[in-house]
């Protein structure tokens, strides 16, 4: 793996060489992982135990006409039956959760049916037995009778005039504001402009205008979504879960449930993936309520495949057009998009998000962005890594391939032209901070990958190309809080509260450890419960190694603030007069270390524990360079990748082994995106491939090694130069791939999935 | 209701006894009934491999066997893999080649690629991806699990020179 | 689930016994890799769920140069493919074994199971149709042969009356000059259902330079795998080359009658049927001409 440093800056700890941080130190959670007895959610056993099932609408659209429970009701071993009545609406009311926000009439509604279902798959009825299979032949005596309705299955048809109506009271915020009493699909239309776009075109020697469709996608975690939860006696709830966000599903369970958040314990359990798409709540709260239903026992829930696909959050479909105009020396002048996501059964599709992500790394002087939410008849889009980044770049960065190609210039040197720097403004508003796109272009553009003559065809039918193109992410910070109890044997037991989904508490510790100048495996890091630590953003939207890192380094700076009280009594100075240098506190001559003085705790004051609590700032979006070989057999449309090299900008690689990870599981779903998954459905809204066979996600097979350059342009408002490093990866791929089969077969792809069928299409070969 | 059947087999070089429904299967006895939870629940139909065990000597899914059909057989899951002191090198390279994130999909690959091992010390990149292609993971890429399962090889074949 | 009963039995009449007392309630289970899948997910029920694998005549994998292979239907994909004997004189099949599922399914997987599922897309079945194969059907009163091409009679439906189980696969010896593959198509490169797939046995005369005769089956492209003798016959007497080899993928292609799915369309299958018939001919002979 390469390493490019571009700068120091002072973000090095007083200039000096870290001694913890940069090193590939073993994870505190990995012996448990690999020996199996990390505790997942589907882990939990309890005293008494009930399991619960969901009944689901075999239906796309369908009013719910009457639910009969009572056979299921009767059988041996069911102890509690619940439908949409046992469910108080949510309030209409909006608050953010994770990377998007969650309207609590709409979660509760997903939830659980009340008088319609909108997707295959709702939930409308759910069971506790005492064994999985009573309860799911439970499920089988409920009588539900429909009253099927048209469904509408894609955004263009749902934004027609004519469209079968989702939601009844939903009318569309325009520009923010509700102008029109109309009935509709569309949730909303917002816009980015600036500049003179007319003018811009007039301007431009070359003009690509291009329209994109996307398929729906699953984040694809390989755990399914689970839930316990034992609604007590005394009216407290502990629920046990699988979550990227436990303050997050406190909240949403305290709105559900109509219950005060201070009733609530959410527990986060070791996490098996989720990328976005474990911040919401789906079982829980019909967990507790069985729990409640069936006498305080405590009830544990868990997706089979086919729920978690039909049924949880996946991430738009969309409708995307792309206008974009250069003159003949490179600089683009001019960028239009209009860009429609489908939100599924709610509205909350990332389209806004996916509308800053579209232009972003370029400095563009005339831009204009339009972005619909729209509701169709599958299941509500959640957060997916990079939310509406993936799709967005397809298309921006198709067009400013092609826009390349035809003023024969290379793409990389037309990115540069173009490339954003400290101090633009983005089309959705803010100005950049530090970022490090140049630097991800440099690396691409020196590596020898990119250099390499291209690979030979393995058959006479096989074309091969290579393809460039970038990616950009918000990142986010957030808020963190930690505490921390220090041992006399001179370790540090570390609280936080960020879900540990893919190596946190390495990173964490690893920073705890640096800023207190002692040794990793000295730091004891646990990942605390919502009445355990104080308040946490959730693990999501790539803040956790930098809002949670820097709640670590506060946390570490009030420990050392403590240790030299204690020196001072030790030596009867003033704490102010002490210095500390790494983990030696020191006065004249007198001189501790960090442990020494951890010994005599007992007679300098007595037990030392300190808490922070942080509303971090200052995050830098994160961006990113990919080129990628692959070759296509122009007889099948098969693509097959054949190399792929990542540059990324990712301020400072705290653990380098696992910002690599990073970057090679979003590649690796970029790929996934781009070459093979979609949700099929039928005409009537069925989901077709809701299994991980006809789903196709990539096995090992089906990548190779994937080389991750990690570019370090620190970021000044850290304390270590930490940019969020896991979203930005899944950003590019798809467009990549795209532009490299247009370099092997001369075709612009501007569907995905890039499958077999369509690229065999595109070819003109079906 | 119940129609359990008596079971007796040998898992992870203990003899156990259970009772058990003929439509459990044996991933639901194994965490239900046996409460080895390391063999985890993905996909519940033979398409994720995250409950891979093997079973007399042959890598298969445990949703996809019937408890009952465990009678008599000889069963080796995530836990039997342990030794008595230190780490499988499987489990060593795993977390010093950092090749897991969430680490759900971990048991199944480390006994996967332990049955590959055992048939054949000697793979080859392709070879390690063909055999487990059977195995989902969607955290890593499987870049950073293949190179520790060859990593491991390499340290197991050396181990089995100097003994 | 639905509830069911377990019995394990120990010969084909305890088995023969059980399917006619219970008819189509009954059912076989040696891998279970679909039947478990099918019971779970509500596709098939069984009051009564009959273990076929410890009875022996289910259990025999042999091949002699006279009666060629036999396949007892219990027996699992990897005893298959880790065979020398198979290995050496019917490599069609192993293309085929090594595709189904991944390694953790060929554990316990059967081409019986493969068979008597009865899938238009089952991976073995075009290269077994190929290689002239034979069911060995029994019940408690008889005991028949049905030529494999004959088996099927719908998706997912064989020819097997209730109270018959499938006890072997026959293949007949290898005709000398003779060469097999199966390929298939798939998007993912392992754990995948053949959007469109071939098999093919072709025979060379002495010289290798013309075709004496082909078997040829395709995959994924009609209700039941589909044997065309026309795309076979194409070839009868014809040079190896070219046109001949471009005719007998037309010729597969103009029978295939797909439909449109999630694995594919079916104008896709359509085309790739002549694609997997035209390269696994090519295979095909570069095996008879001794090539791996």
């Amino acid at each position: 793996m390469t390493t490019v440093e571009v700068e120091k800056t002072e973000a090095r700890t007083n200039g000096k060489h870290f001694k913890v941080i940069g090193q590939r130190v073993i994870r505190p959670d990995g012996v448990d992982k690999v020996t199996g007895r990390a505790q997942y959610g589907a882990d939990v056993m309890l005293q008494g135990l009930l399991y619960g099932k969901v009944l689901r609408s075999p239906h796309a659209h369908a009013r719910i006409l009457s639910i009969d429970t009572s056979a299921a009701e009767k059988l041996p071993g069911v102890k509690a039956v619940i439908t949409g009545k046992d469910l108080k609406p949510g309030e209409d009311k909006v608050a953010k959760s994770g990377e998007s926000s969650v309207n609590y009439s709409y979660l509760s509604q997903n939830v659980l049916a009340q008088d319609k279902v909108l997707y295959h798959g709702h939930p409308v009825a759910a069971v506790a037995a005492t064994s999985i299979h009573i309860a799911e032949e439970a499920l089988a005596l409920i009588k539900v009778e429909y009253e099927v309705l048209p469904p509408v299955l894609n955004a263009l048809d749902a934004m027609k005039d004519d469209a079968p109506i989702l939601l009844p009271n939903l009318r569309t915020r325009e520009l923010g504001e509700v102008v029109s009493d109309k009935p509709t699909n569309v949730a909303s239309h917002e816009q980015y402009a600036r500049g003179d776009l007319a003018a811009g075109f007039a301007e431009a020697d070359v003009i690509v205008e291009r329209e994109f469709h996307t398929n729906t996608v699953h984040q694809g975690y390989i755990e399914p979504q689970n839930g316990t939860a034992l609604w007590n006696a005394d009216g407290q709830i502990t629920v046990w879960t699988s979550t990227q966000g436990a303050w997050d599903q406190r909240r949403d369970l305290s709105e559900i449930l109509h219950v005060p958040l201070s009733q609530i314990r959410v527990i986060p359990m070791e996490i098996g993936g989720g990328f976005g798409g474990k911040f919401p709540v789906y079982l829980e709260p019909l967990a507790a309520l069985l729990s409640l239903k069936s006498g305080h026992r405590p009830v544990k829930m868990w997706m089979q495949r086919d729920e978690v696909l039909k049924a949880t959050g996946p991430t738009s479909a969309s409708v995307i057009r792309v206008k974009m105009g250069a003159r003949k020396d490179g600089k683009i002048t001019a960028a239009q998009a209009w860009m429609a996501y489908e939100a599924g059964a709610f509205p909350g599709s990332p389209v806004s998000a996916g509308m800053g992500v579209i232009f972003a790394p370029y400095k563009l002087d005339n831009v204009q962005i339009d972005g619909y939410d729209v509701v169709v008849n599958k299941p509500a889009a959640k957060a997916y890594r990079a939310p509406g980044g993936t799709n967005a770049a397809f298309a921006g960065e198709t067009v400013i391939d092609e826009l390349a190609e035809k003023l024969g210039m290379d793409p990389i040197e037309f990115r540069r032209i173009n490339a954003a720097k400290e101090g633009d403004r983005r089309a959705d508003g803010p100005v950049y901070g530090r970022i490090g796109f140049i630097e991800t272009l440099d690396a691409i553009e020196k590596h020898p990958h990119y250099n390499a003559p291209l690979p030979e065809p393995s058959a006479p039918y096989m074309k091969v190309g290579r393809g460039v193109a970038c990616g950009f992410w918000y990142n986010w910070d957030g808020k963190s809080s930690a505490s921390a109890v220090v041992n006399p044997d001179g370790t540090v037991s570390y609280l936080e509260g960020s879900t540990d989904i893919g190596g946190t508490r390495a990173s964490l510790a690893m920073m705890l450890a640096e800023t207190l100048g002692i040794h990793y495996e000295d730091v004891k890091p646990m990942v605390g419960d919502t009445q355990t630590v104080g308040y946490n953003d959730g693990t999501g939207g790539s803040r956790t190694t930098y809002g949670s890192g820097m709640a670590a380094y506060h946390l570490g700076k009030e420990i050392i603030k403590e240790m030299k009280q204690r020196a001072a009594v030790l030596w009867e100075v003033p704490a102010d007069d002490i210095d500390v240098e790494g983990d030696v506190y020191s006065y004249g001559d007198k001189r501790i270390t960090f442990k020494e003085l951890c010994a005599k705790l007992d007679e300098t004051g007595g037990p030392m524990s300190v808490s922070v609590s942080l509303d971090t700032k200052g995050a830098i979006p994160a961006l990113a360079t990919h080129v990628v070989d692959v070759e296509v057999d122009t007889e099948t449309g098969k693509v097959n990748i054949l190399r792929y090299t990542a540059a990324q900008d990712v301020g400072r690689a705290i653990h380098p082994s696992y910002v690599e990870g990073q970057i090679h599981g979003g590649v690796a779903q970029g790929i996934g995106w781009a070459l093979n998954e979609e949700y099929y459905y039928d005409e009537d809204g069925h989901l077709m491939n809701a299994s991980l066979l006809d789903y196709r996600m990539p096995t090992a097979l089906d990548l190779p090694m994937i080389e991750a350059v990690i570019v370090e342009v620190p970021n000044p408002n850290h304390p270590f130069g930490v940019k969020g490093v896991g979203e930005v990866p899944i950003v590019p791929p798809a467009a990549a791939i795209a532009n490299a089969i247009y370099r092997a077969v001369g075709v612009r792809m501007t569907v995905l999935p890039m499958n077999p069928r369509n690229v065999l299409k595109a070819l003109g070969k079906i | 209701m119940s129609n359990k059947v008596p079971v007796t087999a040998t898992i992870n070089d203990e003899e156990k006894s259970f009772l058990c429904e003929p439509r459990q299967s044996l991933l639901e006895v194994l965490r239900d009934v046996l409460n080895l939870t390391g063999a985890k629940e993905g996909c519940n139909n033979g398409n994720c491999g995250a409950c891979a065990v093997i079973m007399n000597g042959v890598l298969v899914n445990s949703c996809l066997v019937l408890g009952v059909e465990a009678n008599g057989a000889t069963i080796t899951t995530i836990e039997g893999i342990t030794p008595k002191e230190g780490l499988h090198p499987l489990q060593q390279k795993f977390l010093e080649d950092a090749a897991l994130q969430c680490g759900i999909c971990t048991p199944g690959f480390i006994v996967a690629a332990k049955a590959l091992l055992d048939k054949n010390p000697s793979p080859t990149e392709h070879e390690v991806r063909y055999w487990l292609a059977g195995n989902l993971c969607r955290c890593t890429g499987y870049d950073k699990i293949v190179r520790a399962v060859l990593d491991a090889a390499a340290i197991m074949r050396a181990e089995k020179q100097t003994a | 689930m639905q509830a069911f009963s377990y019995v394990s039995a120990r010969t084909l009449s305890e088995a023969a016994d059980i399917l006619a007392r219970e008819g189509d309630q009954a059912k076989c289970l040696s891998g279970g890799t679909d039947l478990i899948v099918f019971l779970r997910e509500g596709r098939r029920s069984a009051k009564v769920v009959v273990d076929v694998k410890g009875i022996p005549e289910l259990n025999q994998l042999s091949y002699s140069p006279k009666e060629g292979l036999t396949i007892g239907a219990a027996v699992p994909l990897h005893r298959i493919y880790d065979d020398a004997q198979v290995n050496e004189h019917y490599p069609g099949l192993i293309d085929a074994a090594t595709l189904i599922g991944g390694i953790a399914i060929q554990g316990r997987a059967t081409l019986g199971g493969n068979v008597c599922t009865a899938s238009p897309a089952g991976d073995s079945i075009p290269i077994l149709i190929a290689y002239e194969t034979t069911c060995i059907v029994a019940s408690r009163s008889v005991t028949k042969a049905i030529p494999l091409e004959k088996f099927f009679v719908g998706p997912g439906r064989t020819a097997l009356q209730p109270g018959e189980l499938l006890v072997a696969l026959k293949l007949p010896p290898p005709t000398p000059n003779s060469g097999a593959a199966y390929l298939r198509f798939t998007p993912r490169n392992e754990m995948d259902i053949a959007v469109a797939s071939a098999g093919v046995v072709v025979v060379l005369d002495e010289d290798k330079m013309r075709f004496v005769g082909a078997r040829i089956a395709l995959g994924a492209v009609a209700p039941t795998p589909l044997f065309v003798p026309e795309a076979g016959a194409a070839l009868a007497g014809q040079p190896v080359s070219d046109e001949a080899i471009e005719a007998a993928a037309q010729a597969a292609q103009a029978a295939a009658r797909p439909i449109t799915d999630m694995r594919g369309s079916a104008e896709q299958r359509k085309h790739l049927s002549y694609v997997m018939t035209k390269r696994a001919l090519l295979k095909a002979i570069e095996r008879a001409r001794g090539g791996a």
